[in-house]
């Protein structure tokens, strides 16, 4: 049965315990940092920050919301990635779990860039030191031998959940049932073509850029081809906005 | 907590205030996250909007110190609204008590006050007595010297305009959240208050408790599921240090730390055991001469306790203003210390006014360090501002295991005893902190017992080896002895015991040294059945399995009872108010209690609700506080008023404070209200978390929370350094500027809020910065001597 991330942001409280725990399981190495004037650090996902817990300050009329966005590879259901990759192997696409992996061919890879930019979250880094393109592998080690992923098992609230695809489906959809009564705007992001199914309690854009792929409505001109591969990967969202 | 972690998903309302609970008590948000699920609603009442805030159902801004204002305002609202739980007010608290004639409260200032001591003369605020004895009461609440008659008028002036005024909290806001949670005055209803450091680190520290204590009482919120007045303990086992003894004025067990005046075990036991002429009264502290008893024989072994009690210790006064945390610094700085232990703590930036208590320090002749890493308190002979050549102070530095490379116990908030078991050893055979006290204590009683001394017995006679075997530190046999065991064959309550075999529960403690106990509320932890904390069955009825009870897994104090009061949840007949969420039920004389451990196995009725008050009930008017038996509101010593609405009385009168400390009071060079907190990414100074890189990668350095508006007036940008100021010190800061933090309007003027946290200090990492404890001041609570940390007045510049 494949697997599926759902995390449901009305119950994130960004303790940030799976962006630690990420970093523990995969013994990556802390960045230096300096505090730029908001609680996120590092700034930004790199090739030693592959899970990355993101803040965003909402207010309109005068009501604050603070949005937590704990960010990481989907996990495409068919990931575009896929086309990026010239050497074979560099990408492994789990059958069993539908885990999207990078493997250490990535290093020989040409053109390591091509991957983020085929992304239409944005997710795919490069490591300085090993040269390998680097992203979330869904713990998949951990995965196979019927261990939740480190950030899941780390949350402390529910936010994070992992397992059968089915399950996770079922679960997201209780979900948005409930919070709809609190948010009217909540709905889930891409449920169809992810296996990292968000829960958003208001407008995904609110929370950061990249969080849906349908980025249409911010950019203008003709479409690139994350624009193109955003728009085929979002009918969910346009059926319940 | 009166409850525990899980009991949270109980309840209806959850007020938090005073705490930032998602963020430094992340955990804490799974039962949160629960009781939402349940349909709860959640309010965060804080200075600043916080992930906390972020969370809650409502959130309400509100100046820092304020707060008895904001609780005053909402016992009014409770009164006046008539939204009382009157059954449960009538019969399970003090409501009905007629107040004595000599009591007054006159512009902020309550019967016997005495300017020169800063103290009162607490017996004129006794309760009218009746011919036996036992306090007056009128159960219609009619006297006007009734209790509820009285908090009906000192309330009275707290209403909505002058709250806001003070606080800074809309009145749309202060309306909504009195509705909120006064709806939890139903009889199905519970509310319940996470509170933490937010509350307790002011100049009214205990009356913020003590006024939302007697909002629970109120609305009958106290000894049901999802109800209770809880306290988010900051350190994982300092509820288990509390319950040590950890401070000056009590013993184990919160027993008194014994006075000069008490010459004598008797005398002792006399001033503390309460005695009440009502049958119905339980009056639990009257077994106060076997706790005590008890105590002394578990430290002295072959000694009578009568003996054994001079042996102990005697202060002065309880006064916190002569011995608490602050006049200790105090007196270290006016070179009133020789050494001192700092153990497993890091003073030189954990406690207010930290450029004071490294001065304090450096007077000292020798200080010894016990951390497991280097800090700020074992260094701060080479710190800022400080000149090596010219300190005389001999530190030793002795690292030790860390909590998991030991075996032992911890209690945690919900006051479980939970047993934890060794992981891995202890690098360089580093020892655990049982092992190097130890032997410490051994190696002294060795030098007293060849050189003798003043008065050696104390120290010679101490039954040392009760806490270890072989000469090493035993964590089990401490456990049996804080326990008790039996120390001759003797027969209690129709069961025969021998000499050694462990005390059942504290019900089976004696007076003459036949029993030893090291902390009577720990009695049934370590028992013939074995270590009770140590148990991890699920296991549950199905009445306990409905409020989330798990009385198999750990221990709790005290005799595993998990809802302190639960014997107010029930009516006088026994029959749960909440049906639904029943703690306690009475299901007939032969099968007694169903549910939780009860408040005492009597009969419903046959005592009164709350046991351990001498005259059984809830103390809506409390008369053994220093600073006054109802909540008052007072500005914090640092305020940026002159005035407030409710007396012309500015501060607390009996707060702790030192004359030849300044304090700005509408300072113009220290306009802003400070105040400081934690995070969820360090934990305490710092020393843990900051020399771990996946946490400082998230919480790099310290930083200065403000508002766009104080940013503007100042001309500072996000992310630049700035340079913060007090009366005590100055420190650099990043700047944050976050709409999460507002301006408030008070008595009509804008008044700008500032925080930044108090976990970093100058050691480690480089470029973190320091403590924000340098510009903290040293005054504090009159009852407990905590300092009033969470409102200060400072100023921000760019650096």
């Amino acid at each position: 049965m494949s697997k599926t991330f759902f995390i449901d942001l009305t119950k994130c409280t960004a303790c940030r315990g799976c962006q630690v725990a990420c970093k523990q399981w995969k013994k990556l190495p802390a960045e230096k940092t300096e505090n730029w004037g908001s609680h996120q650090n590092p700034k930004d996902l790199s090739g030693v920050t592959l899970k990355l817990v993101r803040f965003n300050e909402v207010e309109e009329d005068g009501k604050m919301q603070w949005l937590f966005f704990p960010e990481q590879c989907r996990h495409c259901i068919d990931p575009p990635c896929l086309d990026a990759m010239t050497v074979p192997g560099s990408i492994m696409h789990d059958q069993e779990t539908g885990a999207v992996v990078y493997t250490d061919l990535t290093m020989k890879e040409k053109d390591k860039e091509a991957f983020r930019d085929s992304c239409p979250y944005d997710i795919p880094r490069i490591n300085a030191e090993t040269g390998a393109v680097v992203k979330c592998d869904m713990c998949i080690d951990r995965v196979k031998i019927g261990l939740l992923p480190a950030c899941v098992k780390t949350c402390p609230t529910g936010a994070m959940n992992f397992g059968d695809r089915d399950d996770m489906l079922t679960l997201a959809n209780e979900r948005l049932v409930k919070a709809q009564k609190k948010f009217p705007n909540a709905e889930l992001i891409d449920a169809d073509d992810v296996r990292v199914v968000y829960l958003v309690q208001t407008d995904a854009d609110s929370y950061y850029q990249f969080l849906s792929a349908d980025a249409s409505s911010i950019q203008k001109g003709p479409l690139s081809r994350k624009q193109f591969l955003a728009k085929l990967g979002s009918p969910i969202k346009r059926m319940s906005s | 907590m009166t409850n525990h972690w899980i009991d949270i998903k109980n309840s209806d309302c959850i007020l938090i205030m005073g705490s930032n609970a998602a963020e430094n008590h992340p955990i804490s948000f799974k039962w949160v996250t629960r009781a939402q699920e349940n349909g709860a609603t959640v309010i965060h009442v804080d200075p600043r909007f916080t992930r906390t805030s972020a969370k809650a159902d409502m959130y309400a801004g509100i100046r820092s110190g304020a707060d008895i204002a904001v609780l005053g305002g909402m016992i009014k609202y409770i009164l006046e609204k008539d939204l009382i739980f009157k059954e449960y007010v009538v019969n399970y608290t003090n409501a009905s008590f007629i107040v004595g004639d000599d009591y007054k409260f006159d512009d902020g200032v309550f019967a016997g006050y005495d300017p020169k001591t800063k103290s009162y003369d607490k017996s004129q605020w006794a309760f009218a007595m009746d011919a036996d004895g036992n306090p007056q009461k009128d159960a219609t609440l009619q006297d006007p010297k009734c209790v509820y008659q009285m908090l009906k008028k000192h309330y009275d002036r707290y209403n909505m305009d002058e709250v806001s005024s003070i606080s800074g909290m809309g009145k749309a806001d202060l309306v909504k959240l009195y509705e909120t949670y006064a709806a939890t005055g139903k009889s199905d209803k519970a509310g319940t208050i996470m509170y933490a450091m937010g509350w307790t680190q002011h100049t009214v520290g205990v009356q913020n408790i003590r006024s939302m204590a007697m909002i629970q009482l109120l609305l009958g919120n106290i000894g049901i599921a999802g109800g209770g007045v809880n306290a988010l303990r900051g350190e994982s086992n300092v509820q288990g240090s509390t319950d040590h003894c950890l401070l000056y004025h009590i013993l184990p067990g919160y027993l008194k730390t014994p006075l000069a005046s008490q010459p004598t075990l008797a005398a002792y036991d006399k001033k503390y055991t309460p005695v009440s002429n009502d049958p119905k009264s339980a009056n639990w502290w009257s077994n106060y001469p076997k706790y005590s008893a008890s105590l002394i024989k578990s430290m002295w072994m072959d000694e009578d306790p009568k003996t054994a009690y001079n042996y102990l210790p005697k202060l002065e006064n309880h006064k916190a203003m002569d011995y608490s945390w602050l006049t200790l610094f105090d007196k270290m700085d006016d070179g009133q210390f020789k050494g001192f232990f700092a153990w497993g703590m890091n003073p030189a930036c954990s406690g207010a006014n930290a450029n004071k208590n490294r001065r304090a320090m450096g007077k000292l002749d020798w200080l010894v360090n016990v951390n497991i890493f280097p800090n700020e308190t074992a260094s701060f002979w080479e710190g800022p501002d400080m000149d090596p050549s010219k300190i005389k102070t001999e530190v030793f530095f002795l690292p030790c295991a860390v909590s998991i490379e030991k075996e032992g116990s911890i209690t945690n908030s919900g006051r479980w005893m939970q047993w934890r078991y060794k992981g891995p050893d202890a690098p360089n055979g580093l020892k655990p902190d049982g092992d190097l006290l130890y032997e410490l204590m051994h190696e002294i009683q060795e030098l007293y017992k060849k050189e003798g001394g003043a008065y050696p017995d104390p120290i010679t006679k101490l039954s040392w080896d009760g806490i270890a075997t072989n000469g090493v530190f035993d964590a089990h046999k401490t456990a049996k002895l804080i326990n008790g065991f039996f120390t001759k064959d003797i027969e209690v309550k129709g069961k025969k015991f021998k000499k050694g075999d462990q005390v059942p529960s504290f019900a089976y403690l004696q007076a003459d040294g036949s029993t030893c106990s090291g902390n009577w509320l720990y009695s049934n932890s370590y028992t013939a059945k074995g270590n009770m904390a140590a148990r991890r069955s699920l296991a549950q009825t199905e009445e306990q399995a409905n409020i989330g009870l798990f009385p198999n897994f750990s221990w709790c104090w005290p005799v595993n009872r998990r809802i302190l009061y639960n014997r107010a949840s029930v009516d006088l007949k026994g029959n749960p108010y909440n049906p639904k969420k029943a703690v306690i039920k009475w299901t007939g004389p032969k099968t007694k209690w169903q549910g939780d451990v009860p408040d005492g196995g009597w009969a419903p009725d046959a005592r009164y609700a709350f046991i351990m008050r001498k005259h059984g009930f809830g103390q809506l008017y409390g008369p053994g506080r220093a600073d006054g038996p109802l909540p008052e509101y007072y500005e914090p010593l640092e305020c940026p008023v002159k005035s407030h609405p409710f007396s012309g009385t500015l501060h607390n009168p009996t707060a702790l404070s030192y004359d030849n400390e300044e304090k700005a009071v509408c300072d113009p060079r220290y306009p802003l209200v400070g105040t400081t907190y934690r995070v969820t990414e360090h934990w305490q100074t710092g020393v843990m978390t900051r020399n771990q890189e996946w946490l400082t990668e998230m919480e790099p350095q310290v930083f200065v929370e403000m508002s766009p508006e104080l940013a503007e007036l100042r001309g500072i940008n996000n992310g630049d350094k700035v340079t913060v100021d007090s009366l005590r010190g100055s420190i650099w800061a990043k700047a944050i500027i976050t709409k999460r933090l507002k301006p408030f309007a008070i008595q009509g003027v804008t008044v700008h809020q500032i925080g930044l946290p108090w976990h970093f200090g100058w050691t480690w990492p480089k470029n973190g910065g320091d403590s924000a404890n340098i510009l903290t001041p040293s005054v504090g609570d009159p009852n407990t001597g905590i300092p009033e940390t969470k409102a200060f007045m400072v100023n921000v510049r760019k650096a």
